[in-house]
């Protein structure tokens, strides 16, 4: 299994811990992720709200890369992945845009590269039954509210992703490692963090919705893969809690970070200590994972 | 709710959007199906299907400085939930770079800034550079302090890079921003 990883520009700032553990993870698999050489921005949300053809573009200069190396992308930022999937959809379906690509990037592009997300590698490509057998450590009936958030599933016709209303690909990680997914309605909710620097009180009434149902709901913690839905629920928990007027105390993990606990991996590999909740309780739950738990 | 409608000739600002968006606007019966699950709309003075209406009543530039435009998250909600398939977020992100085009007013967050910022930093690094389109965001818009308590930790773990990203192929990256309608200097 080898892929044509692109870690995205938050791999190196506030997602490092995502880039980390799943690049652990995926060692330990034996999944072949090699990075790009030369990668570069994806646009983000700045640039399809500025100019469509530079959105089309900037992703497609990094897919070129993939083609060169006769590999599929794999991303770990559900941004990076709704931005490329994006792209490829409108390069595929209008002969323009496939033009004015061209023309910005230098070299034709047919948006032929597959771009998959690291979840679904894992569910797809190494399988879940396989991957159950690996786990050294069971969640142990911790329950984890799964957040999905905007990028991953939406648009459905785009993206490909699961069901755009209710997925469960991370429900389904969850079960396997054996914690408890717990049924709650703000799986595909937004996190507001688009608005995170330039109305942050509509941000944070938006991420509180969310953080607040999934203590309702009972969850011990939130398991997420896009840094955007990390960062608006973590790192603004304590904005959460001065805006709701609550004390929270809900850590927020990447799916690759619970994958790795549950594999064995020691935790500073996995970046955990970059949390700002801190994965105090999660950690305490861990158990052996016994032979015969399914 | 009462809509006003400024009437204007030339090509309507109708007919320009689904150009840019190839979205058909007949298409909308107005359900509000897309209102309804809009995030934003509660804090919005005109959630998404107000937008689609006074497109079809012949709106004009004024239209451009509805909050939405630039309060929308593109969460792609309304796009998915809509009985006709309509485009929104394709909608609104034609509706932005007109906006951007004639330097229409933004509501309050300043969303053009951030873009600049960001895009800026691409531009230069060829990937973004967090804390340069942050302390550039903070200083044109007058928000410093907001925030700041949030730097130390962040540093101290690692979530915030001090030095500018390297390792990017900048040249292809140039070539996209110089070949840019919106980035060939109409705006700062
Ligand atoms: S959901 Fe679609 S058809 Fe219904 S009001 Fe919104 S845009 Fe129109
Ligand atoms: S994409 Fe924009 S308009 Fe549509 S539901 Fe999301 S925030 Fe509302």
């Amino acid at each position: 299994m080898r892929y044509a990883y692109y870690p995205g520009c938050s791999a190196h700032s506030t997602a490092r811990d995502m880039h980390e553990s799943a690049d652990a993870v995926a060692r330990l698999l034996g999944i072949d992720l090699v990075e790009m050489k030369g990668w570069s921005c994806c646009g983000a949300t700045s640039a399809h709200q500025t100019d469509r053809v530079m959105a089309a573009s900037l992703p497609a200069a990094n897919l070129l890369l993939a083609k060169e190396m006769g590999l599929d992308t794999v991303v770990t930022c559900a941004a990076c992945y709704s931005r490329m999937k994006t792209a490829n959809h409108e390069i595929t379906s209008s002969a323009d845009m496939r033009a004015a690509v061209a023309d910005a990037v230098g070299q034709p592009y047919d948006g032929s590269v597959k771009v998959r997300h690291f979840v679904e590698i894992l569910l797809e490509d190494f399988g879940i039954d396989k991957l159950r057998k690996r786990f050294k450590k069971s969640l142990n009936g911790l329950k984890v509210a799964s957040y999905y958030g905007c990028l991953l599933v939406r648009p459905g016709n785009v993206t490909h992703f699961d069901d755009p209303e209710n997925p469960t690909s991370l429900d389904r990680l969850v079960t396997a490692m054996g914690g408890e997914s717990i049924d709650w309605p703000h799986k595909v909710e937004c996190c507001g963090g688009g608005l995170n620097l330039t109305r942050t009180d509509v941000a944070v009434k938006l991420s509180s919705s969310i953080v607040e149902m999934a203590a309702a709901s009972g969850a011990d913690c939130i398991a997420v893969a896009c840094p955007m839905c990390q960062a608006s629920l973590d790192l603004r928990q304590k904005d959460i809690d001065a805006a709701t007027g609550k004390k929270h105390h809900m850590p927020v993990l990447y799916i690759t970070q619970l994958l790795g606990l549950c594999l064995g991996i020691p935790e500073k590999e996995l970046g955990l200590s970059r949390l700002m909740v801190s994965p105090a309780g999660v950690l305490k739950a861990l158990q052996p994972a016994s032979s015969h738990q399914v | 709710m009462t809509i006003k409608i400024k009437k204007q000739s030339g090509k309507s600002l109708r007919q320009t959007v689904e150009e840019m968006s190839g979205v058909d606007m007949s298409l909308c019966y107005q359900c509000k199906k897309c209102a309804s699950g809009c995030p934003v709309t509660k804090y919005t003075q005109s959630p998404p299907s107000e937008i689609i209406r006074r497109l079809h009543l012949g709106a004009g530039d004024e239209l451009l400085e509805s909050d939405l435009v630039w309060m929308c998250l593109s969460c792609e909600t309304c796009y998915g939930r809509c009985p006709m398939d309509i485009n929104i977020p394709a909608v609104i992100d034609a509706l932005r770079s007109l906006a951007l085009e004639k330097g229409s007013k933004s509501p309050r967050g300043d969303m053009p800034l951030f873009n600049r910022k960001f895009l800026e930093a691409v531009k230069a690094y060829g990937r973004s550079y967090d804390l340069s389109m942050i302390m550039g965001y903070k200083l044109g818009s007058g928000s410093l302090m907001q925030d700041v308590e949030k730097f130390p930790s962040m540093l101290a773990k690692g979530k915030m890079a001090v030095l500018p990203p390297s390792g990017a192929e900048k040249k292809v990256v140039k070539r996209i921003f110089d070949r840019s309608k919106q980035a060939k200097g109409k705006k700062k």
